[in-house]
């Protein structure tokens, strides 16, 4: 079986998807040419051309209203906006145009755009070159948020957003991108419906829930703690919206305690319409409150700081601990 | 119609006039919560939207088009129905009626025909975008960033800007740098050309001439018709707190319907009046006849692939409506 890293899977999930649909079409900053700052779309404009993969004059804001007018042409519109804090001046077009515009039409008008974004920190890049949106993006209704955490996973789910009729917000953790994985692409089995989860490992004292780069960092610490007998299982949530509530509920069901670890601002994070719904549904399996790790409500620090800012290894396991050593008062 | 037809042009303006007041009259009965009153605007709206071709162009309004879906043939009571506060997009087919859904982000649909004129370049259907905003409007970023995109592609999009001197309380001299939007096409090498916006004849032949241009390859152009919001910007302004009534009785002699009816007969203007009267009253009802969507129609249409989450929440919202 071959091997690819994240960005190669990705490319080859690309390279399928113009393959298998002819209205597919590819477009952003210096992604012809150069082949995208990450080489994600690499030798794509070569292999389909500079209709269906072109570069657009540097401005985010068009690049989305662009993807509108696509795909109220017919067209399936996979445009890349370069990094994650340049995503901001798109947000009107992403939260009042592509979000809306099947809701405005009552349905007539369809936006099956794939909006791919690398996204989150870790790479020590310059500010608005690493930040995590995902909470932003799954709190407006209208758009699906995808995050994927490993090669294989950033194939099969980059196939499945662009197969979506809805939009999708498409994260990539950049910061995964050069990580690499054997798995086969051909394989048509390995395809769960969208909206699920998976279990990245299994384990029956406590459920890691996180999704990206995250989901690596606590399979490190999974694998510390079975050191010492702690067996956390780890969820890799996938889609961040919808998110798979059955999935959840299944695994903290089983493990009676979570932690769910995020890179983005813990206030109003993703982690806590996570726990909330842990808590709605797990109430009574729980044996300690859900405990969350996330990034502090700081902006993305500068690269000097950012491991102090990420959720380390070392902050998973003691909010483990926490829950571990949790007893009723 | 495939030249000036100033007959059949007048005819349409008077419609779009007379149903314009009587929006402002619904909305004084209380049956619309409010109305952006087009008065003044018919021979911009009128003129452009009478130059597509149905069969294979497409237009993207803002929020104050009437004489546009009139002349295009939407649906009226569907396109008044946003008013009616109904439905925020208007209950009208987009896609059948070739006039995407009603919106009220000045400057965001200008991008959308730019995406579109792509789509149909690259389909090769000879079909042509045109994209409504106004002189406000003209200050955001999305339609620099349209008329770059549609400049550096060449592609076949008409820019059509209706400069009505007001963007609500602003005039246009303290909105738009060195007073023209049609000088900025020059900077995105593109066509502009300033037009007499009260004019009926002159916007058909602008605008056609922009879209021949547009399906032959000439790319795009810039659109700006010099007109007057004669009445207030919406029904909860008061224009009186920021222009004269000399002002005002100064452009009623440019008023583009007396300007076309002056050239016709006048049984053409009483016709026209008949026929509008017609229009109206059959909108009239069209709208008083019209229910409430079901409630139940709150939940549709978010996602062509509805979530679990939200099929959850409909379930809920159902149940608590059965206890």
């Amino acid at each position: 079986m071959p091997e690819f890293s994240l960005q190669q899977a990705l490319n080859l999930a690309l390279r399928h998807a113009c393959e298998d649909d002819d209205r597919v079409l590819i477009f952003g900053e210096d992604v012809g040419t150069l082949g995208g700052v990450f080489r994600v779309t690499d030798g794509l404009r070569d292999k389909f051309g500079e209709h269906r993969v072109f570069d657009t004059p540097l401005a985010e804001s068009a690049i989305m209203g662009m993807a509108v007018g696509l795909a109220v042409a017919g067209w399936r519109p996979v445009p890349e906006i370069q990094f994650d804090g340049f995503s901001y001046p798109a947000i009107d077009q992403i939260v009042n145009q592509v979000a809306r515009m099947h809701y405005r039409s009552r349905g007539v008008l369809n936006m099956p755009i794939t909006l791919r974004l690398p996204s989150f920190g870790g790479i020590k890049a310059p500010e608005h070159h690493g930040e995590s949106l995902e909470a932003l993006f799954a709190h407006v209704p209208g758009l699906k948020v995808v995050a994927p955490a490993t090669p294989s996973e950033g194939y099969r789910l980059l196939r499945q957003a662009i197969a979506d009729p809805d939009p999708v917000i498409f994260l990539e953790p950049k910061s995964r991108y050069w990580h690499r994985e054997t798995f086969d692409p051909t394989e048509p089995a390995e395809m769960p419906p969208p909206g699920t989860s998976r279990i990245a490992r299994p384990g029956k004292h406590g459920t890691l829930v996180a999704w990206g780069a995250m989901v690596a960092r606590c399979l490190q610490a999974a694998e510390l703690a079975a050191e010492d007998g702690v067996e956390l299982e780890v969820l890799d949530l996938r889609w961040l919206k919808p998110i798979d509530t059955d999935g959840l509920a299944r695994s903290v069901a089983r493990t009676r305690r979570a932690v769910v670890v995020h890179e983005a601002p813990l206030t109003a994070g993703l982690g806590a319409e996570v726990s909330a719904l842990i808590t709605e549904r797990c109430f009574a399996d729980l044996r300690a409150p859900v405990q969350r790790v996330a990034g502090f409500d700081v902006p993305y620090p500068s690269g000097a700081l950012e491991d102090e800012y990420l959720p380390s290894v070392d902050r998973i396991l003691t909010a483990v601990q926490t829950t571990l050593e949790y007893r009723r008062g | 119609m495939h030249e000036a037809d100033l007959p059949a042009l007048h005819r349409l303006m008077v419609v779009a006039r007379r149903l314009d007041e009587e929006a402002i009259a619904l909305q004084r009965q209380g049956v619309f919560p409010a109305y952006a009153p087009a008065k003044g605007q018919e021979a911009a709206q009128v003129g452009s939207a009478a130059a597509l071709d149905l069969t294979r162009d497409f237009a993207f309004p803002c929020y104050r088009e009437l004489g546009v879906a009139v002349a295009m043939g939407v649906d009226l009571v569907g396109y008044l129905a946003t008013h009616l506060n109904v439905w925020h997009g208007g209950l009208y087919d987009p896609k059948a009626s070739r006039l995407a859904p009603f919106n009220a982000v000045v400057g965001g649909p200008v991008t959308h025909a730019v995406g579109w004129a792509m789509g149909a370049k690259l389909d090769d259907t000879g079909g042509a975008a045109i994209t409504y905003f106004g002189d406000g409007a003209s200050s955001q970023g999305d339609v620099h960033e349209a008329m770059n995109f549609a400049g550096v592609y060449r592609l076949p999009v008409v820019f059509f800007c209706q400069n009505n001197g007001w963007a609500i309380s602003v005039p246009t001299a303290e909105q738009v740098a060195g007073g023209s939007v049609a000088a900025r096409a020059a900077g995105y090498g593109i066509e502009g050309v300033r037009v007499d916006g009260n004019d009926v004849v002159a916007v058909f032949e602008a605008t056609r001439a922009a879209l021949d241009r547009a399906r032959d390859g000439g790319g795009p152009t810039v659109i700006e018709a010099m007109t007057y919001r004669m009445g207030p910007h919406s029904t909860s302004d008061d224009p009186g707190r920021y222009r004269t009534l000399e002002d005002e009785r100064a452009w009623l002699d440019r008023d583009p319907l007396t300007r076309a009816a002056a050239l016709l007969s006048a049984d053409e203007v009483a016709a026209a009046e008949e026929h509008a009267a017609t229009v109206v009253s059959g909108v009239r009802d069209g709208l008083l006849a019209l229910k409430p969507p079901p409630a139940e129609e709150l939940f549709s249409f978010v996602y062509r692939e509805p979530t679990t989450a939200l099929l959850e929440q409909q379930r809920v919202w159902k149940e608590s409506l059965d206890a």
